[in-house]
């Protein structure tokens, strides 16, 4: 068990945040890379967010939560309401008011719209909202010793319910048609080329700070606990833990993730609307998790983007039969690759060592069988 | 832990690929704007997920207008190059195929989207990007955007007009039901304002009525989710209101919500003599999904019906057909196809453009729609059509009739209606005769 990070690994770490955070921004001012391709590599790292707060309780704790579009879109509708806001006169209506509300009617901004005037305070809402339902959901469903496949079915009712009501428009959070047409953030212009790429850069940093968290996180004392749940619930009770706090706690935590790219995901994409937390979404990222290889963290991220981009790709080269396409690669990845993309190093290292094994004199076998007994 | 070194490399190779990916993607040269002899056009339509049922059709039936533009030689000299892209029901995606489409296919017009929150989505995409969209659904109309032609119906092209059918025949109680979403609620207050306005009384408008703290109306009629399936009360409530004399049941009722609502219908004895249902989301494309046979002697009101008698609608029907057997693209279901409002709005938009280019003699998109502003007619299938400033359609509008066969028997026709998308607080007027477009269209019935 290692406890801390691999030299290599943070020089891995290192160049992409350089090139994420300057070198692949800096090509994109000066012309090199599209305003589109930024735009649509931002979208594939919130994903990638969402696909770690799907592995850290999946791969890491053994948790198949389907619940985790919920969260990440109620951090979009978080920042989408002071985006909303912010639209102020240079909306359909000319009103200040949002104009889904003026359309149903409303002269006034009713009461729980006002504090999101302020930026800081719908920031502190990303954290809390998700954060306080994963809580006392969370809390509910482990003190019930609630786990397994029923855990996976109420976290599925969770955001069914979830989309249900806010398809509602009673619920004031526009309905059908959610939020779309923001117009600015923080002051600046939100269809520029520069504030999109602020935003990609936003998207790497938060990407590689969750990565980074969530690694450290895995490797300490509390990792080990995590993964002992994952493996054997009851042993770690009889240890005398309590792995009701253990998994409260993940739950939270990858809610808050979910939160995160999914605020950051909004601004970026235009439009925040109900079926986002569809479970089938939530679906979604468990698919992305386990094609890039569940319980790896780096996996899921290369699953999330690998995934999406060959959406983009298909529903443009073969706008028929691209579900077809996708959903064959999901098969052969579940047959023929169970680890994920994540694993295809490990086995063609493997498959190699096997090669060189056969190519050695018979006097060499021993000492390779110690190597392999000691790496297993 | 040997893996970790190969993690670490996969990682960095990926990145690598990730940056790679990206330049050449951005140094790609876009090929279609280079080339003389084709101009390319976008269609953006759900051709996979719940809306794909409704929307393939629509791609169809573009597809088809694109080839005979083609056969005749094209527009401009330039032959059509459709790029069809699936927004797969997903409405995130629809941006970012909007995006796509404008820029890197830099396509001069889109044909697409059937819901409005798919148009919502690609809405600021087209107004950022200066493109150029065609919009054929029916929808709830308060909206103008500089970048986007509504050939749809809007609320006074489909709603207002049935309600003043309904009252020339002398119903008097409107029962108003609806999906929950924007489309109903919007049509819905519209409806209520309308009814008002024309001296019907708030007790004779069933469904219920929803009041802000400030008791302004916010909601008019019952509404159920996507995919309900128990009607059984609110048909108990219907059959209770129709108790007081002529009463009809106004139905913005999404798909295929429309199945377990009719059968309870049927099932309660309800029948179009003792309360007729009026829907404005099923058309002849939706009996593919839907039972004609017990929705017969109900109505429809569209601006078009397969049924239309004229020279260009029978060759339009016929082309089609021809088309069909013709043609080889893939996806495309060849038995069976019917065309319906929303099918030959999409046809007429391509027309439309069509000339408003070869006026502008330009396919930039300002000069399209300075053309399309001063006002395009086309001669399509349901008659002629008018694009006006407001960047919808005059267009005449049709009461039809249910039959067994899934198609429409037409009751009436009110010629030429323009199209109005800012209807709410119209209506104010209360009893005082409203002065609107429907009421100053000339109402003939059809022969």
């Amino acid at each position: 068990m290692r406890r801390n990070f691999s030299r290599s690994e943070l020089i891995a770490v290192g160049v992409i945040a350089l090139l994420g955070l300057i070198v692949l921004p800096a090509l994109n001012s000066a012309g090199l890379i599209s305003n589109f391709a930024i735009n649509l590599w931002g979208k594939y790292l919130c994903y990638a967010v969402l696909a770690i707060s799907v592995d850290l309780l999946w791969g890491y704790t053994g948790l198949l939560s389907l619940g985790q579009a919920l969260f990440f879109s109620l951090g979009g509708y978080m920042l989408g309401m002071h985006l909303m806001l912010m639209i102020g006169k240079l909306g359909q209506y000319k009103s200040d008011l949002p104009d889904f509300m003026v359309f149903l009617g409303y002269t006034s901004l009713p009461t729980f719209w006002q504090p999101f005037r302020s930026f800081l305070f719908a920031a502190l809402m990303i954290l809390a909202v998700p954060g306080l339902l994963s809580g006392v959901f969370g809390y509910l469903a482990f003190r019930s010793r609630i786990k397994g496949v029923y855990f996976s079915i109420l976290t599925q009712a969770l955001t069914y319910a979830g989309s249900l009501m806010f398809f509602r428009n009673d619920l004031l959070m526009g309905g059908n048609n959610g939020f779309t047409d923001f117009k600015l953030l923080l002051g600046l212009d939100l269809r520029t080329p520069g504030v999109q790429r602020g935003l990609f850069i936003a998207t790497v940093a938060l990407l590689l700070l969750v990565y980074l968290g969530c690694r450290w996180l895995t490797m300490t004392k509390f990792g080990l606990v995590q993964r002992a749940v994952r493996d054997s619930e009851t042993r770690v009770l009889f240890s005398g833990y309590a792995a009701a706090n253990y998994k409260l706690f993940i739950f939270v935590l990858a809610a808050i993730i979910a939160s995160l790219g999914g605020a950051l995901y909004v601004p970026q994409v235009g439009i925040i609307n109900p079926s986002e937390m569809t479970p089938d979404k939530s679906l979604e990222a468990v698919v992305w998790c386990a094609v890039g290889g569940r319980g790896t963290l780096f996996g899921p991220v290369l699953g999330a983007i690998s995934v999406n981009a060959l959406k983009s790709w298909a529903t443009r080269a073969y706008p028929d039969s691209w579900l077809i396409i996708l959903g064959g690669l999901f098969i052969l990845v579940v047959l023929f690759l169970p680890g994920g993309i994540a694993s295809v190093p490990g086995l063609l290292a493997r498959t190699m060592r096997r090669r060189k094994k056969s190519d050695e004199p018979i006097a060499a076998v021993p000492a390779t069988a110690v190597s392999a007994a000691t790496e297993a | 832990m040997k893996l970790h070194r190969y993690l670490s490399s996969l990682l960095l190779g990926g990145a690598l690929a990730l940056c790679q990916g990206s330049v050449a993607r951005a140094q790609a040269p876009t090929p279609a704007a280079k080339t003389t002899d084709t101009v390319k056009v976008g269609v953006l339509h759900s051709l996979s997920g719940t809306m794909a049922i409704s929307e393939t059709s629509l791609r169809d039936i573009l597809l088809f207008a694109f080839d005979e533009i083609n056969a005749k030689g094209g527009v401009l000299g330039k032959q059509i190059e459709p790029v069809v892209v699936d927004g797969a029901s997903n409405w995130p995606l629809f941006a970012e195929k909007a995006k796509q489409l404008l820029d890197q296919d830099k396509v001069a017009v889109t044909f697409g989207c059937w819901t409005s929150v798919s148009r919502k989505s690609v809405l600021p995409v087209f107004e950022e990007k200066k493109g150029l969209l065609f919009y054929p659904v029916q929808y709830e109309g308060e909206e103008m955007s500089p970048n986007i032609f509504y050939t749809a119906e809007a609320v006074n092209q489909q709603a207002t007009p049935a309600v003043d059918y309904m009252l020339s025949k002398g119903y008097k109680k409107f029962y108003l039901l609806g999906s929950d979403y924007v489309y109903p609620q919007t049509t819905n207050l519209i409806l209520l304002e309308y009814l008002r306005s024309k001296g019907v009384p708030l007790e004779n408008i069933g469904g219920g009525l929803r009041k802000d703290e400030a008791g302004n109306i916010i909601s008019a009629g019952k509404y159920t989710p996507f995919g309900h399936t128990d009607y059984q009360q609110i048909v108990a409530e219907i059959k209770q209101f129709t108790s007081g004399g002529k009463a009809c049941v106004i139905n913005t009722l999404n798909g295929d919500t429309n199945v377990p609502f009719f059968k309870e219908y049927a099932a309660a004895g309800l029948t179009a003599e003792t309360c007729p249902v009026v829907s404005f989301s099923i058309a002849e494309d939706e009996f593919r999904g839907l039972p004609a046979k017990q929705l017969v002697g109900q109505l429809g009101c569209w601006t078009y019906f397969q049924s239309i008698k004229s020279p260009e609608n029978k060759k339009f029907i016929e082309d089609f057909q021809k088309w069909l057997k013709a043609t080889n693209t893939q996806g495309i279901v060849k038995q069976g196809r019917v065309v319906d409002s929303p099918m030959v709005l999409s046809y007429d938009g391509v027309y439309l453009w069509k000339k408003a280019v070869e006026q502008a003699k330009s396919f930039d998109v300002d000069k399209v729609v300075a053309e399309l502003e001063k006002g395009i007619s086309f001669t399509g299938p349901g008659g002629v059509v008018t694009t006006q400033k407001n960047h919808h359609l005059t267009k005449s509008v049709y009461i039809g009739e249910t039959k067994a066969d899934g198609q429409f028997k037409i009751l009436q026709e009110f010629k030429n209606v323009v199209g109005e998308p800012f209807l709410k607080g119209k209506f104010k007027a209360a009893v005082t005769t409203p002065v609107t477009n429907a009421a100053n269209a000339l109402a003939v019935a059809h022969p």
